[in-house]
């Protein structure tokens, strides 16, 4: 554990791993029905309904999402307005089925680009010292950096569109996985297999590729999952505070946004898309959770933010 | 609201109560015996950041302005100019005017205001205002003649010289000390010596938080009763606390639990909550209400062309655009006039294609026959600013219909305020709509109106029409020689605006202000004002 | 000892030094002007340009650059460009609510998760354990700005137990400062709370299995002195540490419950900076933060030591 902390000594890099449970030393990853349990169950369920919602969202959503009514604002839920409507007269029932796909965009989008880029600058941190140092007080300084401080920044200068949102709210996470990649690639490279390797000369593409990435997919799976939460949490918090997507491109951020003067005379503008937000986050860290047991009980890198 | 009686909203139990217990005792220790001052806690419609009300023209720094200025000039609900600071008299060539200030007029510093104070202000005040700086070019000399009179004197007849000076909004007169005003009026002041009905207590500023008003013990007010900006300014209370709620709604639970005393801007839609406190009145301070308007960038394509303006201004219409923005038919009413409804020189001349509106065939039509290409228009959304946010949203879809490509771009305010400045090409950080709302003394007249400035890309308002035969028509209104000649050229300068689509008015609304009833004597008038208020525990 | 800390106050400084020209590169690269905003609805070309100049926003980037980083040397931070209040003040006058509100939602939350994290470890697999496990999931899913908007609707207007917003300074006596920071401190402590019960578990669980427990049980100890002076104290490492990345977290959090209840903090002090391109205010304000979350961490690292004492430096 110390010589873990001491080769990154300006944040507080502990592996956190080594405190996980070593509940399930030796247990394989075997899917068979009965082995499943009732919550991760219940997650996948749930997770694939709100992804055909969304997928489906053209077919199912009984209106227009951006079609407008002002003289029928504000309406309580009815048959025809399933979750009533907006202060434009818009139906928060198709919102709410479109704001699924913003949010998985953005937390699917965010877990693959962090991913994307965090991969190769972990290697590469992880395998040349010259560059780890260069490399590592950039990331630590990105992460001193408050994530939404920067996404509001990033969002209020470039303009909010789904993809400056998407940019600023990866920006944050990317060091995060770039530090995890690099201690996995830190111990990896210790270990004899990989030793023998740089000494019978093999090529370095070869050693990253064959040798050291293999060991960090599952923890950049499990992290993946707490990245993708995390995201579309923030989603909601930057729409909160006015830097988030706008209005055409309804997401379940910015239709609690827009419903919060709302909240005590039309809860429904909040509840509705909160629920469906609350049960996609839930659902995505539960199955997180049990991946990180599956795979490997001695990476439980948690989530930070 | 005392901070007893705050604290009793809090029911302590146990170890709480022991150390709510101990407080007190601490607090009766430090003896807090005396009566409670009389405070005022009003929260206003946004935080106070500027000090200066000559650098900027928010309106909340405007209000700061009447709480520790006083105006040479003041504004009855007649609309006619009074004196307030000083009295004036016009020579008979019309070319002279000689301003005597008022006896007792004192800084908060002691010292006595004098005329040298009182030419250095109006002398910033041309620097910055729209309709001071068309003045200020037939401006021969503005200078002290005593400590208590100075003489301005033009080179032309000017006859809405006096109704500029005496305006409630915009850029009002304020009259601070000589060496204040001679801060370059690019640069905000530092010192806050006024000599108007209060103080401002600057150890308690907290910018965008709170600012705090001591009542001016010196100040002398004026003998009549007050109305609009003229009249007496009688201070009735110790202490006004200006603080700052942005989520509205929060806003609406602090007037209803007896937190605030004031709220200034009460939103529409939540006027349900406050229905049933009986401690409450909802009230809208001013019949003239506010515009809401679009406009149009003149310098790029596709509205550099007036056909283009055209078509959109048919394409948009004002009950749609006012349902989703207030929702409320008391508080929302269509207009025809640039000028605002119920004001001396509105008309309906030039109206027609907005009050029609929207009428999507007919825009559609337009737009073919002027050869519109489908460049797609950047309109400029808010998403954070309640009274400016719908207007594009609404506005999109209709333009929309009418066969217009919009790129409709969301935006904070602020950013929208600095993008709006840019007279960069689109592609390049430019823009080609936005809206925005102004209360209607500052549009009220072709002088006073903003928009009305065809100076192009050096002097006019952002769009930056570039449009001649509209200056010479705002030169002949200031120097016409009777009200009736006025409101003849009010309307043709009208109906050259709409023919050209100088901006687009969407309509009128009112923003109920809501009030405790323990305060009294409140000064209805479209800015919000504290003297005469009294408050009662 | 001395000598490791010395190191590690190096080793913070280029930290900061990437935050303060990143800040500043990101700030001054991308459009936005303060001037539009400190003028007002009406304000011409030319005189929004008079204003630019007054402010030395017209100078040359590089030239700006240096005029900043040389008054930060000398411990300046300069003033606002839009108050034209002194950065220092406006920081001074934001920091007690801020302040405030995060030790007491540190202090709820070690109240609450540290035992909730003990006891779902020592119940391991039972009833209490799951529901723990599924509270703290629940809190990292539901955001702040519910969860806030639920306690005031609960709290403060149906039972009207506490004000609906505000916020007052200890200074005012203890009554009002705890009615007002109540709630807030348990909104974000409800996120917080989530992270440190699950870390608390999940160390518990790693430590309760080492043989020095089963010698402290086996020696007759009290289950309470074997969880809570033997297991806590060696589990403590890794909960200290999610404390400290907890911060950044906090911040976030921070902004939003700010927002919520009106409470006049660093958070909000933030956001209108940024909105209000306050570039003083917003590079003061991020080099404040980033500092503060270096010296919590180095504190955290130092700690270690004294925790385990199987940790040398």
């Amino acid at each position: 554990m110390a010589a873990t902390r001491n080769a990154s000594p300006a944040a507080a890099e502990v592996d956190e791993a080594a405190a996980e449970p070593v509940i399930r030393r030796g247990f394989l990853p075997r899917i068979a029905i009965g082995d499943l349990k009732l919550a991760p169950t219940i997650a996948a369920v749930c997770l694939l309904v709100i992804v055909v919602a969304a997928l489906l969202a053209p077919l199912i959503a009984p209106y227009d999402p951006i079609a407008m009514n002002p003289m029928e604002r504000l309406a309580p839920s009815s048959a025809t307005h399933l979750f009533g409507t907006d202060a434009y007269g818009r139906d928060v029932f198709s919102r709410t089925l479109y704001g699924a796909q913003v949010s998985l965009i953005v937390g699917l989008g965010a877990a693959f680009v962090a991913v994307l880029v965090g991969l190769p600058l972990g290697l590469f941190a992880g395998f040349f010292r010259w560059l780890d140092a260069i490399l590592m007080r950039i990331m630590d300084g990105l992460m001193a950096i408050p994530a939404v401080l920067l996404a509001i920044a990033i969002v209020s200068l470039a303009g909010s569109s789904l993809w400056t949102v998407l940019i600023a709210i990866t920006i944050p996470e990317i060091p995060r996985v770039v530090r995890l990649v690099r201690s996995v690639v830190l111990s990896a490279r210790e270990e004899p297999y990989v030793e023998a390797a740089i000494a019978v000369g093999s090529s370095l593409p070869k050693i990253m590729w064959r040798h050291l990435m293999p060991n960090t997919f599952a923890p950049l799976i499990v992290q993946g999952t707490y990245v993708c939460a995390s995201a579309i949490l923030t989603e909601a918090i930057l729409s909160f505070l006015g830097a988030g997507i706008g209005t055409e491109t309804p997401s379940w951020g910015n239709i609690m946004s827009e419903g919060r003067l709302y909240f005590q005379i039309k809860p429904g503008l909040i509840f509705w898309p909160g629920l469906f937000l609350s049960l996609c986050i839930l659902s995505i860290n539960i199955l997180g959770d049990t991946a990180r047991d599956v795979m490997d009980p001695r990476l439980g890198k948690k989530r930070e933010a | 609201m005392s901070f007893f009686a705050k604290a009793s909203a809090f029911k302590p139990t146990g170890l709480v109560r022991l150390a709510l217990l101990a407080s007190v005792v601490a607090f009766s220790g430090l003896g807090a015996g005396p009566v409670m001052a009389q405070e005022i806690r009003a929260v206003m419609h946004s935080g106070i950041r500027v000090l200066d009300p000559v650098i900027t023209t928010a309106h909340i720094t405007r209000n700061h302005g009447y709480m520790i200025y006083d105006t040479l000039l003041g504004m009855d609900e007649n609309l006619k100019p009074q004196p307030q600071m000083a009295d004036w008299s016009v020579s008979d060539d019309k070319l002279t005017y000689t301003f005597t200030l008022r006896d007792g007029l004192k800084w908060t510093d002691g010292t006595p205001v004098t005329s040298a104070d009182a030419v250095a202000s109006l002398k910033r005040w041309g620097e910055r205002d729209g309709g001071a700086q068309l003045l200020f070019k037939y401006l021969e000399s503005l200078e002290a003649k005593d400590d208590k009179s100075f003489v301005m004197t033009l080179s032309q007849p000017f006859s809405y010289a006096i109704e500029l000076m005496a305006k409630p909004s915009g850029l009002p007169t304020f009259i601070m000390p000589q060496k204040v005003a001679e801060t370059p009026s690019g640069e905000a002041i530092t010192d806050y010596t006024g000599s108007g009905p209060f103080k401002f207590v600057e150890a308690e500023f907290e910018p965008g938080v709170r600012a705090v008003y001591e009542k001016n013990e010196d100040y002398v007010p004026r003998d009549e009763p007050p109305s609009w900006t003229a009249g007496g300014k009688v201070v009735k209370v110790d202490k006004v606390t200006w603080v700052v709620m942005p989520d509205a709604q929060t806003a609406v639970n602090a007037i209803n639990s007896g937190e605030i005393d004031y709220l200034e801007q009460t939103p529409t839609d939540l006027l349900p909550l406050l229905a049933s406190n009986p401690d409450l009145t909802v009230m809208t301070l001013t019949d003239l209400g506010y515009q809401t308007m679009g406009r149009l960038n003149w310098l790029y394509p596709p509205f550099d062309k007036v056909e283009i303006r055209r078509a959109a201004m048919a394409a948009l219409g004002q009950d749609p655009i006012l349902a989703a923005l207030v929702g409320n038919p008391d508080y929302q009413s269509k207009c025809g006039t640039m000028y605002g409804c119920n004001t001396p020189y509105a008309t309906e001349v030039g109206d027609e294609l907005i009050m029609k509106g929207p009428q999507p065939e007919v825009a559609k039509k337009m737009l073919e026959d002027a050869g519109y290409d489908g460049t797609p228009i950047v309109l400029m959304q808010p998403t954070d600013v309640g009274s400016v946010a719908p207007q594009p949203v609404v506005a999109a879809q209709l333009l929309r219909q009418a066969g217009f490509t919009v790129d409709m771009q969301p935006m904070d305010w602020q950013t929208l305020v600095t993008r709006r400045a840019s007279q960069s090409p689109v592609a390049e950080g430019g823009w080609n709509m936005f809206f925005t709302n102004w209360i209607i003394p500052e549009v009220w007249s072709p002088i006073n109106n903003p928009m009305l400035n065809g100076g192009g890309k050096e002097a006019a308002w952002f769009g930056w029409p570039d449009d001649p035969q509209l200056d010479e028509m705002r030169v002949k209104f200031a120097a016409a020689e009777s009200e009736e000649e006025r409101k003849t050229i009010a309307a043709d300068i009208q109906k050259h605006a709409y023919e050209v689509v100088n901006y687009i008015p969407v309509g009128e609304y009112k923003i109920p202000t809501t009030i405790s009833n323990k305060l009294s004597g409140i000064v209805k008038m479209p800015v919000p004002v504290f003297w005469n208020v009294e408050k009662s525990e | 000892m001395l000598a490791y800390i010395a190191r590690r106050i190096l080793a913070s400084v280029p930290v900061l030094v990437v935050v303060a020209l990143f800040v500043f590169l990101l700030l001054r690269l991308t459009p936005g002007d303060p001037a539009a905003i400190i003028a007002g609805d009406m304000a011409t070309p030319e005189q929004l340009d008079r204003i630019r100049t007054s402010l030395g926003l017209n100078e040359p980037l590089v030239t700006q650059f240096v005029t900043w980083s040389g008054q930060l040397l000398s411990g300046d931070f300069g003033r606002s460009l839009i108050s034209r209040t002194p950065v220092l003040t406006l920081i001074g006058q934001r920091l007690e609510p801020t302040l405030s509100l995060a030790l007491m939602t540190m202090l709820f939350t070690l109240v609450l998760s540290i035992p909730m994290g003990v006891i779902a470890a020592w119940r391991h697999g039972s009833l209490t354990d799951n529901a723990v496990m599924a509270i703290s999931v629940l809190g990292f899913s539901i955001p702040v700005f519910v969860t806030g908007y639920i306690l005031i609707q609960l709290f403060a207007i149906d039972l009207r137990l506490f004000p609906v917003q505000g916020f007052r300074s200890i200074g005012d006596g203890l009554g009002p400062f705890l009615a007002r920071i109540v709630l807030p401190a348990l909104t974000l402590a409800t996120i917080y709370i989530a992270l440190i019960a699950r870390m608390t578990r999940a160390a518990m669980l790693n430590v309760l299995d080492e043989d020095y427990i089963r010698t402290a049980r086996a020696k007759g100890l009290s289950e309470r002195i074997v969880l809570f002076r033997h297991a806590l104290r060696n589990a403590a490492v890794p909960i200290l540490t999610v404390i400290g990345t907890g911060f950044a977290l906090m911040i976030s959090g921070v902004v939003v419950t700010e927002s919520v209840f009106n409470i006049p903090g660093l958070g909000r002090l933030t956001v209108d900076a940024i909105l209000a391109r306050d570039y003083p205010v917003i590079q003061a304000l991020i080099l404040l933060t980033s500092g503060i979350y270096v010296v919590i961490n180095l504190l955290i690292d130092i700690s270690y030591a004294f925790m385990d004492p199987r940790i040398r430096y």
